[in-house]
């Protein structure tokens, strides 16, 4: 016991001395909060929109003042060259290309059928498919207008409607800022608890006074614990200085309770610590405990379903996801966050969590040898 | 003759086929200051880190202080003291702070370590820089820390390796006056170094070449042995047959 | 130049040596290119659905079976009430709820309107917007059936193309980002950290005082991760056009010759780094924040650039990442030439040029 208190007082001393990480603890949140949530807006606002119109008449006309009406597209080309557009968009300065082909008014009024085309950029598929789809439903909308006009539809509806009323719980202003700063600040957290651990270890085994340490009669256990204790202490630090700029930056706080947040945090924290030991363990040099730490991090956070949705993985992934702590973790802070989930909701990924912790730090401490075999 | 502060007996030490310690045996006499010596790659701070608690040995017996390698090794380390080639002290910490982290988990109290502490400063002669950083220091007075450190908890045997590397050759005397001082109070030095002038200091030596003990003696003997005016000799005479070398 | 061979050759031993960062260096792009080629999506698919059906009759069941076909959904749970809606969102067990008022197929058929609920959990806005649209056009589709059997006149019809990526995969979007994020954290990161670390140890005192020009130590210390990066090149291309089945549409020449190009653009930004910072933990901060997240936010492949506020756009010039990113795109997914990448390419020129004349003079600056 008494060596454990040695080996905090000094490492906490060394913490306290060492400048870049403080400054990481202190700018990480700031940095990563202002500028991601900025960033990262997928709400696809205006798809701008080249039109080919070989028509000219009227009712072309007034199918492109509707869709530059809408809103939703941005009408950056108005050509009669296909050839002119086809350059635009190998530019990348359009989406989509809609062509009105020659005597496009003439045939819907004679033979009751005519014929747009559409093009788009499918290099960003989802984009495209958006796109397609706002302007499909614009064109639907159109031929019906102009159903209307021409046939005088009686005022009873013929046609049968399903009407969808869609409702957004939790979000109403559709902010992904709300959305994203619980991700980021889970992000915040496992950097801190894995890459900061990982780093110190190992930048002691390169300087060499971890020989020292090994040298001496300090218990494998007492010096595991003398690392933990400081960065699961810092680690709670970086989310609560992650909440505050949340709340400063944002004025996002979360819908459930701190205690949630702060109980999932702790034992999250001793998950992520026990992969930063267990990465320590493998690496010599800060180099290697960088780029292990980094790759860990990278394919944990990407398979967590930080950036794009769990479910639209194959199976495989989704079975991986199953012994992935910061998929747990994201999950857990956002439904806090954002759904005001409650403890008991979310009882299963705390005993997730809790197997987490014991799994990695048992296998740091069993892979963590004073003396080399 | 009393026991043995280290004991020996084919202590052998494989990494795959490679064989870097070859059923190595030989005594070390309490208070002795004993030197390890031998060109870089023969094998000589293998055996060390074996003695020391950091290696496994593959085969053979070695006690230290009187307990087992093997099944006691734990307990060795409350009664070695250790200086690594690169004087591990903590350089983001005072003199002070390293002094009082490194006395701690020796068992010393506190009332030992503020003692210890002043008697170390004015050994090493600090005074104002025992609140420095150790990393601002000179690299010869963090050499002279270090070993103080090492011995701060009167070990029976404390461990150099290779403890005068980098510094001046006067820095190197003091700090073998150091080192006598120690050994007066009952210390026993186990010193691996390439220097073969070090040598000369040493009550005995032993020289090893492809990790076998080619010989070992006072360094008197040794000259007579070889016919040589120095160590220097002695060594390149056994160095010649050597496989493995520096590089 | 013998001197400088023997350097480089050094160099190229320290870092083969090394096994465990090569394992990564290598290793990570292709575990990249499987996730993002195979895992990752930003496509909407089966998402969990909850159906609340107060109807129960065949037209709901017809529905809820559509639903539950399409790759877009999976219906995971029947709810009995409303009052449970919140309690499985707050679980996290669904991303939306359908629900059937009562009557449903008779209120459609014979009053030819009927009223639908969607409740979508919008924490991620995004996909709950998306998840809509596909729910919608679900129901969109059966009431179209519905009024095909009256034949309506004044029909326009709409054909789509998909130009440069017919199927829509997200592949083509993320391979040229992996090149760039690649690239930037192994050139400018890897060479930075390389370089400081040689500092720290010190032995970078003895490195220079060799006798060759002390710019050419710090450079022959660039060379094998340049190598490195070229051989990441290689291999994340082989590995989208083999593995992927993503074709290169344009020059490979080309695309080699650019890559080339902002390899030497990343490793001069690491040895940039090298000569402000002194010790390795700053440099791999640094590199970090300055490098690998500008690299994912700025360069466009995972955020849209279009999007972003004015200050962030305007920064996202300053950083290479982008510039390379468009480059890439242009060439393997629209199979352009160069014509068309000759405005970023002199960018990614004069940013090297910027990037190695600033760090040259900080380097004689600090020899002095």
């Amino acid at each position: 016991m008494r060596n454990l208190l040695f080996l905090l007082q000094k490492e906490f001393r060394q913490i306290f001395r060492n400048p870049t990480i403080l400054r990481m603890i202190l700018m990480m949140p700031i940095i990563q909060l202002i500028v991601i949530p900025l960033a990262a807006d997928y709400e696809i606002k205006q798809i701008s929109i080249s039109v080919v119109d070989q028509d000219h008449s009227p009712y072309s006309q007034k199918l492109v003042h509707k869709l530059t009406a809408s809103g939703y597209f941005q009408l950056v080309e108005y050509t009669q060259s296909y050839a002119k557009a086809s350059k635009t968009v190998n530019n990348g300065n359009t989406d989509l290309i809609l062509t009105i082909p020659q005597h496009f008014e003439r045939d819907l009024v004679k033979s009751n059928k005519a014929q747009l085309h559409l093009a788009a950029d499918a290099v960003n598929g989802v984009r495209a498919g958006l796109g397609t789809a706002y302007a499909a439903q614009m064109i639907g909308d159109f031929n019906r207008e102009v159903r209307e006009e021409w046939m005088m539809l009686p005022k009873f509806n013929e046609i049968p409607q399903i009407e969808i009323t869609s409702a957004n719980w939790f979000n109403q202003h559709s902010d992904y800022h709300l959305f994203m700063v619980p991700g980021i600040l889970a992000i915040l957290v496992t950097m801190v608890g894995c890459f900061l651990t990982a780093l110190n270890i190992v930048a002691e085994k390169e300087v060499g006074t971890i020989e020292q340490i090994n040298v001496s009669p300090i218990k494998k256990y007492e010096f595991i614990l003398g690392k933990l204790i400081p960065f699961w202490g810092l680690g709670m630090v970086s989310i609560t200085l992650g909440m505050v700029f949340a709340f400063l930056i944002f004025r996002i706080i979360p819908v459930g309770s701190y205690l949630t947040i702060y109980a999932f945090s702790a034992v999250y924290l001793l998950g992520v610590l026990g992969i930063g030991l267990l990465i320590s363990t493998f690496a010599d040099t800060q180099q290697q405990a960088t780029l292990f730490s980094f790759f860990c991090m990278m394919v944990f956070i990407l398979l967590g379903g930080l950036y794009t949705p769990i479910e639209s993985m194959p199976e495989w992934a989704q079975w991986l996801t199953r012994i992935n702590p910061p998929a747990y973790f994201i999950k857990v802070i956002r439904a806090v966050f954002i759904k005001g989930s409650h403890f008991s909701d979310l009882t299963p990924d705390f005993l997730a969590m809790i197997g987490f912790a014991i799994l990695f730090n048992v296998l740091a401490v069993f892979n963590y040898r004073k003396r080399s075999a | 003759m009393a026991q043995p502060v280290i004991h020996t007996h084919q202590l052998t030490r494989k990494f795959g086929d490679f064989v870097a310690v070859n059923a190595i045996s030989f005594d070390v006499q309490p208070g002795e200051i004993f030197g390890f010596l031998g060109a870089n790659g023969a094998g000589k701070t293998t055996a060390m880190r074996i003695l020391c608690g950091l290696l496994s040995p593959t085969s053979g017996e070695a006690t230290v202080a009187g307990f087992d390698v093997y099944r006691q090794n734990e307990e060795i380390k409350k009664h070695i003291g250790y200086m690594s080639q690169k004087f591990s002290l903590y350089e983001n910490l005072t003199v002070r702070e390293n002094i009082q982290f490194f006395g701690g988990i020796y068992g010393l109290s506190r009332q030992e370590l503020k003692e210890k502490t002043t008697t170390l400063i004015e050994r090493v002669g600090l005074h104002e820089e025992a609140d420095k950083l150790v990393g601002s220091l000179p690299l010869g007075w963090k050499q002279k820390i270090s070993f103080s450190v090492a011995i701060l908890h009167r070990p029976k045997i404390v461990f150099l390796d290779e403890p005068t590397g980098g510094v001046d050759p006067i820095t190197r005397r003091q700090f073998w006056d150091m080192i006598y001082d120690a050994a007066h109070d009952g210390i026993t030095i186990f010193v691996t170094t390439h220097y073969m002038d070090e040598a000369e200091y040493c009550d005995r030596v032993s020289i090893m070449v492809d990790g076998s003990i080619a010989a070992l003696d006072t360094p008197a003997g040794l000259k007579k042995q070889f016919k040589a005016t120095n160590m220097d000799e002695v060594f390149l005479q056994l160095a010649r047959g050597a496989k493995r070398s520096d590089g | 130049m013998k001197t400088f061979l023997a350097f480089i050759t050094k160099e190229f031993r320290h870092v083969l040596r090394d096994k465990r960062s090569l394992l990564i260096l290598l290793g990570l792009p292709v575990v990249m290119m499987i996730l993002f080629g195979f895992a990752l999506s930003s496509e909407v698919k089966n998402s969990n659905v909850a159906i609340l059906d107060y109807a129960q009759d065949d037209a709901s069941h017809l529905l809820i079976d559509r639903i539950n076909q399409s790759q877009y959904f999976s219906v995971q749970q029947y709810l009995h009430s409303e009052a449970e809606i919140e309690r499985v969102f707050r679980q996290g067990k669904v991303r939306l709820v359908v629900i059937f008022p009562q009557n449903f197929q008779e209120d459609l058929l014979h009053t030819n309107h009927v009223q639908v609920r969607l409740i979508g959990d919008a924490s991620d806005p995004n996909t709950s917007n998306i998840v809509s649209n596909y729910a919608s056009s679900i129901f969109r589709d059966y009431q179209n059936e519905l009024s095909d059997n009256k034949k309506l006149p004044y029909s326009i019809e709409t054909e789509t193309r998909m130009l440069y990526n017919p199927q829509l995969k997200s592949s083509y979007n993320f391979v040229p980002g992996v090149m760039t994020l690649i690239l930037m954290l192994l050139g400018a990161m890897m060479t930075s950290v390389s370089i400081v670390k040689e500092k720290e140890t010190g032995t970078m005192e003895i490195l220079l005082v060799s006798p060759m020009r002390p710019l050419l130590v710090v450079l022959s210390k660039a060379v094998p991760y340049m190598v490195l990066c070229f051989i990441d090149v290689i291999i994340i291309l082989l590995l989208a056009v083999f593995l992927l089945g993503m074709p290169i549409r344009g020059s490979l020449f080309l695309l080699l010759a650019e890559s080339l190009l902002f390899i030497i653009t990343t490793l001069s930004l690491g040895l940039l780094v090298s000569t402000i910072v002194d010790s390795q933990q700053t440099a791999m901060f640094l590199s970090l924040v300055g490098f690998l997240m500008p690299a994912l936010v700025f360069s466009g492949f995972m955020f849209p650039i279009e999007n972003m506020p004015l200050p962030l756009q305007i920064i996202s010039n300053i950083v290479p990442t982008k510039w390379y990113y468009s480059i890439v795109r242009a060439i393997m997914v629209k199979g352009l030439g160069f014509s068309y990448v000759i405005k970023q390419t002199l960018i990614l020129v004069g940013m090297t040029v910027f990037f190695l004349g600033v760090a040259i003079r900080k380097f004689k600056i600090r020899l002095a």
